[in-house]
């Protein structure tokens, strides 16, 4: 049994006995967090572009160098941080201020929901552990490696790892030489994080009943959009999939999937 | 009530919303834990995940300016066509640059 079993993902999605499964994915080495680093680096540093945005505008908002730095490497969740400068003033109102976070970062809820039947081998500490560097990046690639049928819990926590010391590293940077990057949305890079997950999303399973899942997902979330409160999509377009998904029941798994799944792991392994 | 933001206050600020999120970062997983995890769970959680990004991405492609449109649709082609993450996202802040250039004066 390999050590970097991210690349190798000897184990196969097996609905029959998913809890076996689970557990021999749940292994978490040391090893794991450097390859998911690694894995995770490239689109880092898209993110350490956000990071340089926000530390260009929360200076001119008058947040001073310390406060800036520390808001980004302890809170860690850039568009919270962007809507709390929004509210900066000689004054924050608290309550506000704490409904806003807890719904612009309530997907973190469902996140750690979704990687709950991996996570659940470990022991707590390291299993709340994990989840302090979650983050959308890291999250979505390491679900898609779990449902390709791999050990990614490095790629959770060494992703994470990656993003934030490249969120810090670009807050910094947005600190000093701010004015490098004038307008970040005129060159496209306001819509990193979207296109990232939407290539995430269409590299997983694509059968009818998921799309059928992501319909409702999608059309629930844009009626939230238009007719709820702010922020609220995101959670009520999961829920709403979810619910679906669990009362749908599913066919077992078509073996015609299979030799996908190893094509996928394959040009996984020349990158 | 409000916080000031000078003095202490901002210290204080970036404590609740530090606290807030990590609420947010561990309450899922701990809630879980006092789930039964059965074939049920195991489907609305496997739904969900899927789930989550679509309900993050729809608003985005209806609402978005032509930048964000052309971004997402480029994504999604390169991603059907070659298979591959980094091509795909690249391609697609580059169709987003250059269609603001092109289209939105």
């Amino acid at each position: 049994m390999g050590h970097n079993g991210i690349l190798n993902g000897p184990y196969m999605y097996e609905p029959k006995r998913p809890m076996d499964t689970y557990a021999a994915q749940a292994k978490f080495e040391a090893a794991d967090t450097w390859l998911g680093f690694k894995q995770l680096l490239p689109l880092s540093f898209f993110v350490g572009a956000f990071g340089l945005a926000f530390g260009l505008a929360a200076s001119q908002e008058g947040l001073s160098d310390g406060a800036i730095a520390l808001m980004s490497a302890l809170v860690f969740a850039g568009t919270s941080q962007f809507a709390a400068l929004d509210m900066w003033g000689t004054q924050v109102p608290l309550v506000p201020l704490m409904i806003t976070t807890f719904a612009i970062n309530a997907r973190h809820l469902l996140m750690g929901a979704t990687l709950y039947p991996w996570l659940r081998y470990l022991p707590p500490v390291k299993r709340y552990g994990l989840m302090l560097f979650a983050s959308d990046a890291n999250w979505a690639m390491a679900m898609q490696g779990f449902y390709r049928g791999e050990r990614a819990l490095g790629i959770l926590f060494g992703g994470g790892l990656a993003i934030w010391s490249c969120w810090m590293l670009g807050t910094g940077v947005g600190l000093y030489f701010g004015s490098a990057i004038e307008d970040p949305f005129s060159i496209g890079l306001d819509m990193v994080l979207g296109c990232f997950l939407l290539a995430m999303a269409l590299g997983g399973r694509k059968d009818s009943r998921t799309l059928i899942i992501w319909f409702v997902a999608g059309s629930s979330a844009m009626l939230a959009y238009w007719w709820l409160p702010t922020n609220s999509h995101v959670v009520v377009g999961a829920l709403s999939g979810g619910l679906l998904g669990a009362f749908w029941m599913e066919k077992k798994v078509p073996e015609k999937n299979e030799p996908a799944n190893n094509k996928q792991e394959q040009e996984q392994d020349k990158r | 009530m409000n916080l000031a933001t000078a003095g202490n206050g901002t210290l204080l600020i970036i404590i609740v919303m530090a606290l807030v999120t990590l609420a947010t970062r561990l309450g899922g997983v701990f809630v879980m834990s006092f789930i039964p995890f059965n074939q049920r769970v195991h489907q609305f959680i496997t739904a969900m995940s899927g789930s989550v990004l679509i309900a993050i991405l729809t608003p985005m492609a209806v609402n978005g300016d032509i930048g964000a449109r052309a971004a997402l649709l480029t994504t999604a082609l390169t991603m059907l066509v070659l298979k591959k993450q980094l091509p795909a996202i690249t391609a697609g802040v580059l169709a987003a640059a250059l269609s603001r250039y092109f289209f939105v004066s």
